[in-house]
């Protein structure tokens, strides 16, 4: 007979909540039992009612809302252009021979170094935080339009050469379709890129409000209970973010399953 | 999130770091390597002329001789190479601590359904939370030294390397594992035969997105909190309106990104030829 084993014992849907909960039973007894005396050892009551004061009062929706209005107007400048600048690299062998040595030089920057120049060329406002949110999203759009047009099946290309495609039916049947999943890898991951960007540019360039400006004040004034509950809030919005752009590309990628369930 | 959506973020990061032209056959190199250059020496002569004639402050763009000049300076003082050697080795240290952690995880939860059920779900709740979004907490429970900093830097390492991982090993054809039953190999067998070759690409894959994490990580880390290393080089100078130290550290930053991400994708070709030996 087999030994028996705890682990299994537990119901499958039930697993992944184990971990977490041990995590909150230990938090909450080291609150109790006072095994640490460190300030930074709040307790989970007290997190909870940061986080109904912060709700209720507003405040959490003043700091969220500004976050996320950069975020979005920065990620869909950041996209657009770099789709269009994704595209034409990715249909044109001179601009790529042009602009492409000149892109991937600037790519090896990394990202955050930027925020030190735009903040002397922008200001520390909105601007310099959005110009940086755009140039977030902007490389790996621009990355990834180029791969998936460049790797458009050759016999795809073909078929079109046979069916005498012209320039405009080519773009739309042809190398729109078959770039589409690789384009929103890249824009999904432009929004990841976005969201982790207007978190840094709070950091880095403190003024006005926004979600890591309550994190950040929270550090100050040694807040553990509000920077935990700010550790949540973004989590969460990541998380949503992330649902709405796999919702998304599901919906508008449909046909693509059809496609392939059709035979 | 829909575990679905992962191999192609993977794959995604995966084009950031090799961008396919290289991997083309190159049509009339030399035609190309010619065309390269007119773009970024336009964009150096105007930087160049506007500074000459003072269209722009220098504290808003310094002339690009005198980033040069800047650049060589703290290279031949020795205050380049000592910040530089300052990030490597928290970048180094960071990783190689993500990359065990992320390894064994990743490992762990791959080969067992049963340490996936439960360690799963809280991982993935864990890497939701980007690495800017800890960097507050970990400032009040480790302060601002060394610690936080190659914390920070692990996770930011450890989440891809152990997402790829996993997936790496789940992915294994089913056809390879039934031969191997097939042949009767043992357990380590098994693993080191056939699990581990098949599934090594993907978890490459991770490691090198893992790394490229780091980098930036470290950047961003030594922007915040810091006293030395290249990214309190960049707040530094900008502090001081000194854009040409600003630039001289980004160039820098630039530099050392490029190598690393060169020498990883080395190792690559190395760690992988086999496979294209194979066919």
């Amino acid at each position: 007979m087999r030994r028996f084993n705890p682990f299994v014992a537990v119901p499958k849907p039930l697993r992944g909540w184990v971990l977490p909960l041990v995590l909150l039973a230990l938090w909450w007894a080291a609150f109790r039992f006072g095994w640490s005396s460190s300030p930074v050892l709040v307790s989970i009551g007290s997190v909870w009612h940061r986080a109904v004061e912060q709700t209720l009062s507003g405040e959490l929706w003043t700091g969220l809302s500004a976050s996320l209005r950069r975020d979005l107007i920065g990620f869909a400048i950041g996209a657009s252009a770099g789709l269009a600048v994704g595209a034409a690299l990715g249909l044109s062998r001179l601009f790529e021979n042009l602009v492409g040595p000149s892109f991937h030089t600037l790519k090896q920057i990394s990202l955050f170094a930027w925020i030190p120049l735009l903040s002397v060329w922008f200001g520390l406002g909105d601007a310099a935080k959005i110009a940086f949110l755009s140039l977030a999203a902007f490389f790996p759009v621009v990355l990834n339009t180029f791969e998936g047009i460049r790797s458009v099946p050759g016999e795809l290309m073909e078929v079109a050469r046979v069916l005498r495609f012209n320039r405009r039916q080519w773009l739309r049947k042809v190398v729109l379709p078959s770039a589409a999943p690789s384009i929103f890898a890249g824009i999904h991951l432009g929004l990841i890129y976005a969201w982790l960007a207007t978190l840094g540019a709070e950091y880095l360039l403190v003024s006005g409000k926004g979600i890591g400006n309550t994190m950040i004040d929270g550090r100050e004034h040694f807040w553990m209970d509000l920077v935990i509950f700010g550790v949540i809030v973004v989590g969460l919005v990541g998380f949503a973010l992330n649902w709405i752009a796999t919702q998304i590309e599901r919906r508008l990628l449909a046909w693509r399953g059809r496609s392939v369930a059709a035979y | 999130m829909n575990p679905v959506s992962l191999p192609v973020k993977a794959d995604a990061a995966r084009a950031t770091l090799a961008p396919p032209a290289a991997a083309e056959p190159r049509r009339r190199p030399g035609l190309r390597w010619v065309l390269a250059w007119p773009l970024p020496l336009t964009i150096l002569l105007l930087w160049a002329v506007a500074a000459h004639f003072q269209w722009i402050a220098p504290q808003v763009l310094p002339a690009p001789d005198a980033v040069a000049s800047t650049f060589i300076d703290s290279w031949r003082s020795g205050e380049m190479l000592a910040h530089l050697e300052i990030s490597l080795w928290r970048v180094i240290a960071g990783f190689a601590l993500g990359l065990a952690g992320g390894l064994a995880l990743g490992v762990a939860m791959g080969l067992s359904p049963t340490t996936k059920d439960y360690l799963y779900p809280g991982f993935k709740a864990f890497a939701q939370v980007p690495v800017l979004g800890w960097l507050p907490l970990l400032m009040l429970v480790l302060g601002i030294d060394e610690a936080l900093k190659i914390v920070l830097i692990s996770k930011a390492a450890l989440v891809p390397i152990a997402l790829n991982t996993v997936k790496g090993i789940q992915n294994v054809p089913s056809r390879y594992i039934e031969v191997a039953r097939v042949l009767r190999f043992s357990r380590w067998q098994m693993l080191a035969k056939v699990i581990f070759p098949a599934a090594l690409a993907p978890i490459w894959n991770g490691v090198r997105y893992g790394f490229t994490h780091a980098w930036l990580t470290l950047v961003v880390v030594e922007l915040v909190a810091s006293s030395e290393g290249l990214g309190f080089m960049i707040v530094y100078g900008r502090q001081l309106f000194q854009l040409d130290v600003v630039l001289a550290a980004v160039v820098m930053v630039g530099i050392v990104g490029f190598l690393l991400d060169k020498g990883l994708a080395l190792v690559e070709t190395r760690l992988l030829r086999w496979r294209r030996e194979s066919f």
